[in-house]
């Protein structure tokens, strides 16, 4: 989100699902699209059976690889050297789209020179991916008349999570593969209203609508102005700041909803500490989660999607309606009413709030929600933003302005970034020489806590994957109980023999904390910028039980 | 801020005749398409406007004026000067015979009420093949062996009534209902999911829906998704909570609302619609003409909503090992 809007001023996906069934060439990056967003991948499917070429770029061999004409399996945390060796090479043999990139874009001449060292050769060196595979991307990816570039968790769980988003726009940018039907470039969001959160307002520098707090003045008032009060013009702090200021002890009372941080951040062990220390912890939840265990005052919650009324922004920036079928056990409650009824003894009352009252509200204050009323939302099955007044049918893609010839229309040119690769925090290392990394399963969700509760045949005890080379070399067995090693804990888990795996590599979900705790492994280096932690890249060790360390190799 | 679309090229208007009235419907359609432009009534089994026609179960027939053999009305596309009857005595017989064999064999009582107003329409009598053979022994049928012919009992209907599979909590297989329609086959496969979980096993009357080797679907490719239940028009195919509430006798569309929501997991955002009865949601649709699903959704949406009502799937004794209670 932070990547795009910084390059566009609006940080969603570019694309309608619908256009990756009429493109040329689809290219996944860091998405499991398969079984992290399977309905996605069914639209992906057609445009595959409709002749699409599929290139997929994944440490692993997911089931999503299974199905693509290439699969890039580069070293974890290596996807800048590969975005830069792609772009040195589209560049070189003069495949991009000098057009596009004199007209629409800035900056391509110091990016240009910034990635001349990225041969095909360096980038075979750095992430172990075959320079002819490289070059056939490069190729594959400038030559196609349309083309859609995905991504999701892969992309973003690093360190350097807006710097590998920039790496990947600026492959767009310099092929024109933006703007235009067919061609995008497109986050799949983890969540079902991760994109909403964002576009209302819920990260540290937006107000709703995308409207900075600190620069963009005229809003700030305006919102000032509609809730009569005094916003701060600073930014606020993500998550992983958030942690940081309890670190040190400046922040003191955290108000958690719908969110299981003791299970769901990295390096668990310190969060949860952190977490103890607080002097006042409030968590607002449909259940009694790990985090809610710790907590001074719990607020139970109506869950969302089925118990409560209001709105959800999906990954192709659609604004859908969410309808309550079922009432709230015992004493839970809308989350909205939890809100004004703590409004009303902080001294604001509110009176009595509807969801729709707060979707008005926001549509008066965010140009780019106006034209949405409930009415149309449910008439038209959702409307994707910017939707700026009630005649307006939604917007099926973005930044089509960038294509005009006149100056004026075209607006502000899209930058094009000059990222410099760095590998993942942890070095891989003869005492910790196993690259473990986390993602998601089909059948279950993040910490598990919706999904524990439905009997999925799918479902197996959470294991620690290995590739078969590294379960012979290490001489354990499928099923064998082993230690698991990282710099901050160490745990026992079962170990499955995984053949989407290459050696040096092993996989973990989060999906069974109570099982295997796998955040208690996971480093929390976190991007500066996003505030997104590493999970995509830590270094263990496996020990066998009861033996001596099998070391490295 | 609204950008133009590209739309589909325009189409041609072809003109036809439909039971003697002239008809004019863009180039490409199909005689159905023409058909129902007309508002004439044409009986379909294995057609979905999501699917694309496998032209199995026959009961669309047409007469096209030329041709040797009757013609699927789903699939077969209009060309400029056709003739086409759909009401002559060889489509009614036809059409007559094709839901007769199979309110035969094949237990009807789920279908959609339509089938039953086509029988009267049609005159079709299935009692006339005698009283209903004995049902299969479960793995009867699978266990048949392609070309070898099973001697009919005299004077009986041969049937496809066999048990229930039930191997899984989230749905069933009453293959007593399958009518070999190969919806589910498309869904599972290239139409939706690209899975290939399930295929057409045998021949002639022995032909039957079955995963590889007839395992259980707990051994086989299924992934769950449920979306050859979305597609199944029979109720072979059932989420086993709807198929629990019928065997206790509780199973009550009547006290049933259905609520359309969003998916509450990943950032797809699919349009779904609860089924609730008694305020328990006991299936899970997605609407058909919804462009982000086209009714098909994944194992988590169509099934993992019981952390909504924190219960025990229907008919299974709650977990005593499991967390705790709502915080409410």
């Amino acid at each position: 989100m932070v990547g795009l809007a910084t390059v566009f001023g609006a940080g969603g996906g570019t694309s309608s699902y619908e256009e990756v069934e009429n493109t040329d060439l689809v290219i996944l990056w860091g998405s499991n699209a398969r079984e992290t967003h399977p309905i996605f991948f069914h639209h992906l499917l057609k445009g595959v059976r409709n002749g699409a070429r599929l290139y997929v770029v994944d440490p692993r061999r997911t089931t999503s690889a299974q199905w693509a004409d290439v699969w890039l399996g580069l070293d974890v945390g290596s996807d800048i050297a590969l975005a830069n060796a792609v772009a040195r090479e589209i560049i070189h043999a003069g495949l991009h789209n000098t057009t596009f990139i004199d007209r629409a874009t800035v900056g391509f001449e110091e990016y240009a020179a910034s990635v001349e060292r990225w041969t095909l050769e360096q980038g075979e060196r750095v992430t172990g991916v075959p320079a002819e595979a490289i070059r056939d991307l490069a190729h594959a990816y400038a030559r196609a008349d349309r083309a859609i570039l995905c991504w999701t968790l892969g992309i973003t769980e690093h360190h350097n999570a807006v710097d590998n988003v920039l790496a990947l726009i600026n492959l767009g940018l310099l092929t024109g593969h933006v703007g235009r039907y067919g061609s995008g470039l497109s986050p799949l969001r983890g969540q079902n209203n991760v994109q909403g959160g964002g576009d209302m307002g819920a990260i540290p520098n937006k107000l709703p609508g995308f409207q900075d707090v600190v620069t963009d003045e005229d809003a700030r008032r305006r919102f000032e102005a509609a809730w009569d009060c005094e916003i701060p013009d600073r930014y606020g702090w993500h998550v992983s700041a958030m942690f940081d200021a309890m670190e040190r002890g400046e922040l003191r009372a955290l108000y958690v909803i719908g969110e299981n941080p003791a299970r769901s951040e990295a390096d668990g062990g310190r969060a949860t500490r952190l977490l103890q220390g607080l002097d006042c912890l409030i968590v607002q939840d449909i259940f009694l989660t790990q985090t809610g265990e710790l907590a001074d005052v719990v607020l139970p919650a109506a869950a969302a999607g089925a118990e409560s009324e209001g709105t959800v922004t999906n990954s192709e920036r659609r604004v859908q309606r969410v309808r309550r079928a079922l009432d709230p056990p015992g004493n839970a409650r809308d989350d909205i009413w939890i809100l004004a009824q703590l409004a009303r003894r902080l001294g604001r009352d509110w009176g009595e709030v509807t969801p729709r009252d707060a979707w008005d509200e926001l549509r008066s204050l965010s140009p780019m929600h106006r034209g949405m009323s409930y009415e149309r939302l449910e008439a038209m099955g959702g409307i994707q933003w910017p939707c700026p007044d009630e005649a307006d049918p939604g917007t099926k893609f973005l930044h089509a302005r960038l294509w005009e010839e006149d100056p004026e229309r075209r607006g502000r040119p899209a930058p094009v970034s000059v990222v410099e690769f760095e590998p993942p925090v942890e070095e891989l290392t003869p005492e910790f020489p196993i690259r473990l990394t986390t993602g998601r399963r089909l059948d279950a969700y993040n910490t598990g806590v919706q999904t524990e509760l439905y009997a999925s045949p799918l479902r197996r005890r959470e294991a620690l994957c290995l590739s078969p080379e590294d379960a012979e070399r290490l001489g354990v067995s499928d099923g064998e109980v082993v230690r698991i090693a990282s710099r901050r804990a160490s745990l026992e888990a079962p170990v499955r023999i995984d053949r989407t795996l290459r050696p040096g590599l092993a996989f973990l979900s989060l999906h069974q904390p109570d099982e295997v705790q796998t955040n208690l492994l996971t480093i929390d280096a976190t991007d500066p910028k996003s505030g997104t932690a590493e999970f995509k890249a830590t270094a263990i060790r496996v020990e066998r039980l009861a033996q001596v360390p099998v070391g490295g190799r | 801020m609204s950008v133009p679309v590209p739309l589909d090229p325009p189409r041609r208007l072809v003109e036809l005749e439909v039971d003697g009235r002239p008809v004019r419907v863009p180039e490409g359609s199909t005689i159905l398409e023409a058909c129902r432009s007309e508002g004439i009534e044409t009986p379909t089994l294995c057609f979905l406007d999501t699917l694309t026609p496998v032209n199995v179960c026959r009961v669309c027939v047409v007469e096209v004026e030329g041709s040797r053999v009757l013609a699927p009305a789903c699939s077969r596309r209009v060309e400029p000067g056709m003739k086409v009857r759909t009401d002559s005595d060889r489509v009614r017989t036809s059409r007559r015979m094709v839901l007769e064999l199979l309110a035969s064999s094949v237990d009807l009582s789920l279908a959609s009420p339509d089938v039953g107003r086509w029988m009267r329409d049609y005159g079709a009598e299935p009692e006339r093949y005698g009283p209903p053979a004995p049902a299969a022994e479960a793995g009867e049928r699978d266990a048949r062996r392609a070309g070898h012919h099973e001697e009919p009992v005299d004077g009986l209907a041969a049937t496809v009534a066999q048990p229930v599979k039930v191997d899984n909590e989230l749905y069933v297989r009453d293959y007593s209902r399958c009518i070999l329609c190969y919806k589910c086959v498309e869904a599972c496969g290239v139409e939706a999911q690209n899975t290939f979980a399930i295929a057409v096993a045998g021949r002639g009357f022995d032909a039957r829906i079955s995963t590889e080797f007839a395992v259980p679907l707990t051994e086989s490719a299924c992934v769950y998704c449920g979306n050859c239940i979305g597609v199944c028009p029979t109720g072979a195919l059932m989420f086993k909570s709807e198929h629990d509430l019928r065997r206790q006798g509780n199973w009550d569309e009547s006290r049933q609302r259905v609520v359309e929501t969003i998916c509450p997991y990943c950032g797809v955002g699919c349009h779904v619609e609860l089924h609730v009865q008694d305020d328990e949601i006991v299936k899970v649709t997605s609407p058909l003409d919804h462009d982000i699903t086209s009714g098909h959704l994944c194992i988590k949406g169509r099934f993992g909503y019981q952390f909504t009502q924190r219960r025990a799937p229907v008919g299974a004794s709650p977990d005593p090992g499991g967390p705790p209670e709502h915080a409410g």
